[in-house]
Parts: C-alpha cells; structure tokens; sequence
C-alpha cells in the first residue's frame, strides 16, 4: 500500500508542477534559513571536550563584601577566583587533579632574524592542566609541581608556535623569550583548540586560536606578566603586588572529579571553605554562595550567544513559521481540489485513516524534497556566516547530528502543515461530492 | 462593487482564508519590527562622530620596554613628521573608532554618590584637540597651561572640554561651563563644551550613551607614548598611511605595528559596524523571502479558486457582468483578506515589538511603521492576485452552458 500512495504522491506533485515547485521551495527556504541559525547556535553551545567534559568541574566562591555593588553591564568579579583562594584550593588537593589558570598575550621576540616580533595568546597554570584537560605532547613533557613551587622559567609551546619558531627541528632544551624573559622549552603540545574556549576568561575571546605556550602561573605572578583577561578589584588595595591581592580576581579554576560522591564532597568542600573564610572575617556574605559549575553547566551560566544571534535564529525560526503557514493553505488548496477523487476513494471503501496517510505522504514528499532544497540554501547560508567579522564564524560547518537534523525538521515541518489539509480533506463528505460529479 | 456577496463566498472557504491571512498578519509583524531594526542599526552606523574622519589616521605602537619609552616616543614622532603630506601628528590614548584607552566611570560629587555614568576621557597633547576637529561650541578650546604633565593613567586633575550629550545627561538645562566632575580621586572642571566627539566604541552603548566623551589636555609622556593621530589630506590617506608604517617601522625596528589598529578612521569606522551591516543585510534578506513566499502563496491560492469558481465566473459573465466586474471580484477578496490579516498583523507586530523591547533593549515600535507596512502588504497583495484574476477575467460566458 506503501508504495501505492508513493506512486500516487508523486502523479498528483507531477499534475501541478508549479505549485509543487512553489511548496518545495517554501519549505527550502524557511528550513535553509532556520538550519543556518541552529547551526550557528550548535557549535556555539558545543561540548568542547566530548568524553572528558563530564568530569570537569569549576568551583566559585564569593569574596565581595556585603556593600559592593555589582553594576549589570560590567562583568562579575566572582566569575573569578583571587589567588590566595586558588591557592588555597590547590593546596587543599581534594580533587582528582585540579588547576588555576589565567590567559595571557605575549610579545614573542624570535632569535631567527627573518622573523619580527609577533604577539601570541597562551595561559599561565599550574602543572595538572596538562592531565586534567587531556592536552597530548608530541615532545617532551609539561612541568611539575615542583617547578611551579620553585617558579621556575620553563615553557611548553603549541605546536604552531614551535614550527614558527624552531622549523622542523623542534625547539626542546631551546630558549624563546617571551615578553622581557626568557623561558627554556620543555615541552610541544598538539594544538589544544576547545570550542569555545570554555577555561578561558569572559572577557576574553570565547572561539578562537589554540593556546600557542603554557607557563607555570607562579613565574608568570613572579615576573608580573599581563593577562588578557578581566581583573576585578574592590575594597582598598593592600598589597603592593596586586595580582596575589585577596582583593581582586583574576584567575580561572578547573577541577577533575570522577564520581558523584566526589562531586558531593567538593561541594561540601567548598561550603567549609567559605564558612571558614567568613568566620575569620575574610568573606562578609554567607557560605552557600559559593558554587561548583560543571563544564556543561559553567557555558550555559556564561552565555556565549550573542543577542544578534538569539535575534537571527528567532527570526529565522518566525520565517520557517510562516513558509509553513503558506504550505498549510497551499496543501489545502491543492488537497480539497480533488474532493471528487477522495469520494470515489471513500464511496469503494477506503477507511479515512486511509486517506489520511494517502495525503500524509504527498506532504513528507513534499518535506523531504524541501529538505534538499533546505541544505543546499543551508549550506549558502553557512558560507555567508563563515564570511562575518565575529570570532565564531569560522566554526559555522554542518556536522552530522546537523544533516540529520535538517531533514528531520524538513519532514517535521512539511507533516505539521499537511496535517490540517489532510485532516479536513478526509471529513468531506462523499455522498454529496459524488452527487456533484 | 458589491462587498456582501464576497463575504458570503469567504465564509464557505473560512479555513483557506483564515490561514492566507493569518500568513499575512505574521508578515505584517515581522516586516515591522525587521524594518524597524534595520532603521536602527542603519542610524547607528551614521552616527556624527564629531571628527574630521576623512581627514584622520591612528598609528598604534606596542612591544616596547616601558624604559625606553621616551627614545621610542622621539623616533616614531620625527619619522611621522617627516613623511610628506603628515599635516600633523599628535599623541593622544583614544582614536575615534579605534583604540580606547580612557574608559572610566565618573560621579558629579566628590564623596562619588551621584554616578555619573561611565564615560571616555579623550587624554591627548597639545594640538591633538584642534587635529581631531572637534568644534568647541561653548567657553574655551584647551590653552598651553591646560596641558599638564602626568604618570600613570591620566592627569588627575585638570580643566577639560566636553561634549553638549555628556553635559546634558550631567547637568540637564544647566550651563555645563566652570561644573566640576570626579573620577575616584581625580577632579576635573568644565571649562569648554564640544559639538560632539563619539566614543572609540559605539556599539557597545546605547545611542545616548555613545558620546559621552571629554577632552583631557596633558603633556605627552610614557603613558601617551604609542598611540597617534595623524592629520593629512583626505585623497592623498593611503599614500601617506602606506608610508607613515613604513617610516615607523624603519624608524623604531624593534616595536610592534598593531595593524589591525594602525588605519585611517574612515576604514577604522567601517570595521566598527560590520556586524551592523551583517545583521542589517541578513534582515533584508529575510524580508525579501518572506514578502516572495507570502506573494506565491497568495498567487496559488487564488489560482486554485479562480480555477474552481469557473462555472460561477462563467454563468455570472452570461448573465451580464462585465470582465473588469471579475476583475474587480478577485481583486476586492484580495483586499479584505490582506486587510484582515494586516488587522491581526498590526496587534502581532506590537506584542512582537513588546518581546524584543524586554530581552533585546529595542525601543518601542514607532506607530507610522504600521500605516507604511499595511500599504505595502496590499500593494504586494494586488500584484500576487493580479495575474490569477485576469485568467478569471478571461473566463468566457460560454462555460456556464457547460458541465465541468
């Protein structure tokens, strides 16, 4: 029977090309458009770390005093922590594995004369990054503990950066002066590239370039190197050196934690923490601020989605509506037309379910076929997005869940809209249709 | 023509009619608030930033010792000056469109009670005022004594020009001149007011907010080290940019040119609102493809009734009715159904307007959009119906003797 109304689909498309033709693209262009914007959407709102992601964890506790005032358009200091908090969860070491970050921006000085300077983004952290976010070495190895005890000038660079710099002999036991120092290689990363950059600061790029060197924090504090990211200070500044200040944060905090209970008992953690803070007076506001984001959970509590592109992607969406409304009463037009026909099916004994999916079909077909029209006008759409001047734009590329995804959507579309036409279509009654015939 | 018989017609086809102008009110909603956005975004890209852009070009130095500032500063100004056509070179932190360097939050009392909002100070040497092209339309222009030498940030202290926007929102009806402003512990005093001056980033503010600026005079020194403006004649800029980053990097090898910052302000202007542009073509696009999609439908649909309403067209055109009274017919339904749905569209596109007011900081919805989308839905109605009807049109009397 399948493949009977199949056959009778495809007649009654063929019997009216253009209309046909007009309903594809309909449909094309509102699912091209709205595949554009959820794609845009998806790979901003992507797992950047699929298998390990689960297991991350970034802990964020609230030093403010009670009387600060956090203005709405400026960013928040406790998405952040201070560095004497950050060392004092490092020392606690209750997690599995666990850093503190800050990014930077350096002025790479290259010793090879053909090369001038250049500035390169890289992070400052401490010896368990490597581990904990999985960063593969193609050469050497990353610092330890100890070299972040004793601030020692060591560096491990991306790969990119170590061809740029030392061509194909690698740049191991070398010497790169970054900034005003010079720092002995010790290690080559892969290029570490996690969309978005979700151990990165707000306030700094959120899709971009790998880090291209990692450096122990302690010698980057030690040598006052920049960090690119937000420093948000309050209360009146009492050390001379701001950056180990109890009074500004700075620093990013990732923590591996492999079950539940783990999970549980950091959190648990953290609440002492604070409540030890406050009980010494360091923490004016009470101890249940402090919180623990899961990877996942940390994104959605950033939100890196422009409001241009919440606004396209609804408009896009508005779009696909009203294609489907004009597919609806095209669909309607076209099906109530062959009223006749229906009867006669009706009057030798066809049930209305059978109808029902007789008409049901006709409207897939129509979906699938929007469906292909839809992913080429996607795939258009896509190009132009990777054409923008933002930083996610390169990312714009259809993956597989995204191909299905479209088709889906095509096919959901197109049944949604045949659904009314259908459903009327198969409520005429035959014995008056026939009359007229 | 007669309006009661097309009504009694529409009403054995409610489903159709009611989803054509149910097309037609989303539409409507979306045409408005789309256009509106456009209108937005386009008013924010011709925003009066009360320079001589044409005129303008910023030089952006970095990757140097802070020791050797001054050696660095002496070397880069001389070969500025020297390229033919530089009419002038002036150390100044923030370029309109550019580099910003002076964003700070300032209060209208010492103590820092009444916030004055966050605002950019302009800290530039002397000449840098007059270079911009910034007219001062009230008090006085910054004199040699005005210009004071400072470390770190900028000047704590000083007499300074600001725009007329800042003053209002400051001071609202009151004579800016000789008013005095705080910035934690720095203490400025008003002593002339500026057309306009726009700040580095426009887009980050709301359109009031967006010149909100001050000029602060000061000597150069380390901190305005790096950060120039350049003065030359408009139609001879890209020679002379060509050739100020040449001298520049000739002059001082050992810094870093910040490229992407070191251009004339028309092209700096132009990167500025990219994303405006983006967003204002992608909306045009969307408004075309919904005014063709909503004209398709409306054309297969009344095809489908012309089509089914041949016998009546025909016994109508036997018993007298004019070809141009079909017309007419078609054309008429065409107008009460878009009229209806502009009806609906109209309540869609403010309760729309409403949603994007609160999650989007759009402002509301002026009412003359409304009037001009309902006239365009129908103008884009008739011409859909036009072809559809003129087949109807043509329809001979003859086929009312026939059975279909």
């Amino acid at each position: 029977m399948f493949g009977y109304y199949l056959d009778l689909a495809l007649r009654s498309l063929k019997r009216n090309k253009v209309l046909t033709a007009l309903m594809v693209l309909a449909i094309g262009l509102g699912i091209g458009a709205s595949m554009t914007m959820i794609t845009v959407l998806h790979v901003m709102t992507n797992d950047p770390l699929p298998g390990r992601s689960a297991t991350l964890f970034t802990p964020h506790l609230d030093p403010l005093p009670l009387d600060y005032k956090h203005r709405s358009d400026g960013p928040d200091p406790t998405d952040n922590l201070t560095w004497p908090d950050a060392m004092a969860l490092l020392e606690a070491h209750l997690a599995t594995r666990q850093a503190a970050m800050a990014g930077g921006s350096l002025l790479v000085r290259p010793a090879r004369a053909d090369v001038r300077p250049f500035r390169v983004d890289g992070r400052y952290a401490t010896a368990d990054i490597f581990a904990m976010f999985g960063i593969s070495f193609e050469h050497g190895q990353g610092w330890s503990a100890a070299d972040d005890a004793s601030r020692t000038h060591v560096v491990v660079l991306g790969e990119t950066l170590d061809r740029k710099l030392f061509g194909n002999s690698g740049g191991i036991g070398q010497v790169v002066r970054l900034g005003e120092h010079d720092f002995r290689v010790i290690g080559v990363t892969a290029d570490w590239q996690p969309q978005p950059m979700f151990h990165a600061d707000l306030s700094a790029q959120s899709f971009g370039d790998a880090d291209q060197f990692f450096l122990p924090l302690t010698a980057a504090v030690d040598l006052k190197l920049p960090t690119n990211g937000n420093q948000s200070g309050w209360g009146k500044d009492d050390a001379a050196d701001s950056m180990t200040s109890a009074n500004m944060s700075w620093l990013q905090f990732w923590v591996q934690l492999q079950s539940p209970g783990q999970v549980q008992a950091y959190r648990q953690f953290l609440l002492d923490y604070s409540a030890q803070q406050k009980a010494l007076g360091r923490f004016q506001r009470p101890p249940t601020e402090a919180k623990l984001y899961s990877l996942m959970g940390w994104l959605a509590h950033r939100n890196l989605v422009p409001t241009d592109v919440r606004l396209q992607l609804w408009l896009a969406l508005g779009f696909l509506f009203v294609c489907i409304v004009n597919i609806m009463a095209l669909l309607l037009a076209k099906f109530l037309r062959r009223s006749g026909e229906i009867s006669v099916r009706r009057a030798l004994g066809a049930r209305r379910r059978d109808i029902f999916l007789q008409l049901g079909i006709e409207s897939a077909m129509v979906g699938v076929a929007g469906g292909l029209s839809g992913l080429l006008i996607a795939q258009l759409g896509l190009w132009s997005v990777r054409h923008r001047p933002d930083d996610y734009a390169q990312l714009a590329q259809m993956d597989t869940s995204m191909l299905l995804g479209t088709f889906a959507l095509a096919v959901a579309a197109s049944l949604l809209a045949g659904l009314l036409p259908t459903w009327r279509a198969c409520r005429v009654p035959p014995a008056l249709q026939l009359k007229a015939l | 023509m007669q309006i009661q018989p097309i009504l009694a017609a529409l009403r054995r086809h409610r489903l159709a009619t009611a989803l054509i102008a149910l097309e037609i009110a989303l539409a409507c909603a979306v045409l408005c608030n789309a256009c509106f956005i456009i209108a937005q975004r386009v008013s924010a890209m011709h925003i009066v930033s009360g320079a001589d852009e044409a005129a303008l070009a910023s030089v952006q130095l970095t990757g140097y010792d802070s020791a050797q500032a001054a050696d660095v500063d002496a070397r880069a100004l001389a070969a500025l000056r020297a390229v033919p056509g530089v009419e002038s070179v002036s150390p100044i932190n923030s370029i309109p469109f550019g580099s910003r360097r002076g964003t700070a939050g300032i209060s209208t009392d010492a103590a820092g009670e009444h916030f004055g909002g966050v605002i950019e100070f302009y800290v530039g040497g002397p000449g840098s005022l007059e270079a911009l092209g910034a007219k001062v339309v009230a008090g006085r222009a910054p004199q040699p004594d005005d210009f004071r030498a400072f470390t770190g940030f900028m000047p704590d202290g000083g007499s300074v020009q600001i725009t007329r926007a800042l003053a209002e929102h400051l001071w609202p009806g009151a004579d800016p001149l000789g008013k005095e402003f705080w910035s934690l512990k720095s203490h400025y005093r008003v002593v002339g007011v500026l057309k306009d001056l726009v700040r580095p980033d426009p887009t980050g503010w709301t359109p009031e907010q967006r010149q909100w600026s001050v000029f602060l005079p000061a000597q150069p020194g380390p901190y305005l080290t790096g950060s120039y403006l350049l003065r030359a004649n408009p139609g001879d800029m890209p020679r002379v940019m060509r050739d100020a980053l040449a001298a520049v990097a000739k002059a001082v090898p050992e810094v870093v040119i910040d490229r992407e910052a070191s251009q004339s302000v028309s092209d700096l202007r132009h990167d500025v609102f990219k994303n405006d542009r983006v967003m204002a073509a992608m909306l045009v696009g969307v408004i075309f493809a919904m005014l063709m999609v909503t004209a398709l439908g409306i054309v297969g649909l009344a095809s489908f009734w012309v089509q089914q309403r041949r016998r009546q067209i025909g016994i109508r055109r036997a018993i007298g009715a004019t070809r141009r009274d079909i017309l007419h017919y078609f054309q008429t339904e065409n107008f009460l159904i878009v009229g209806g749905g502009i009806a609906l569209g109209m309540v869609l596109a403010f309760a729309l307007n409403l949603v994007l007011m609160k999650h989007y900081e759009l402002p509301r919805l002026p009412l003359y959009y409304l009037p001009v989308a309902a006239l365009a839905l129908w103008v884009l109605g008739q011409l859909a119906v036009l072809g559809p009807a003129l087949r109807a049109a043509a329809v001979p009397p003859v086929v009312a003797t026939r059975s279909v």
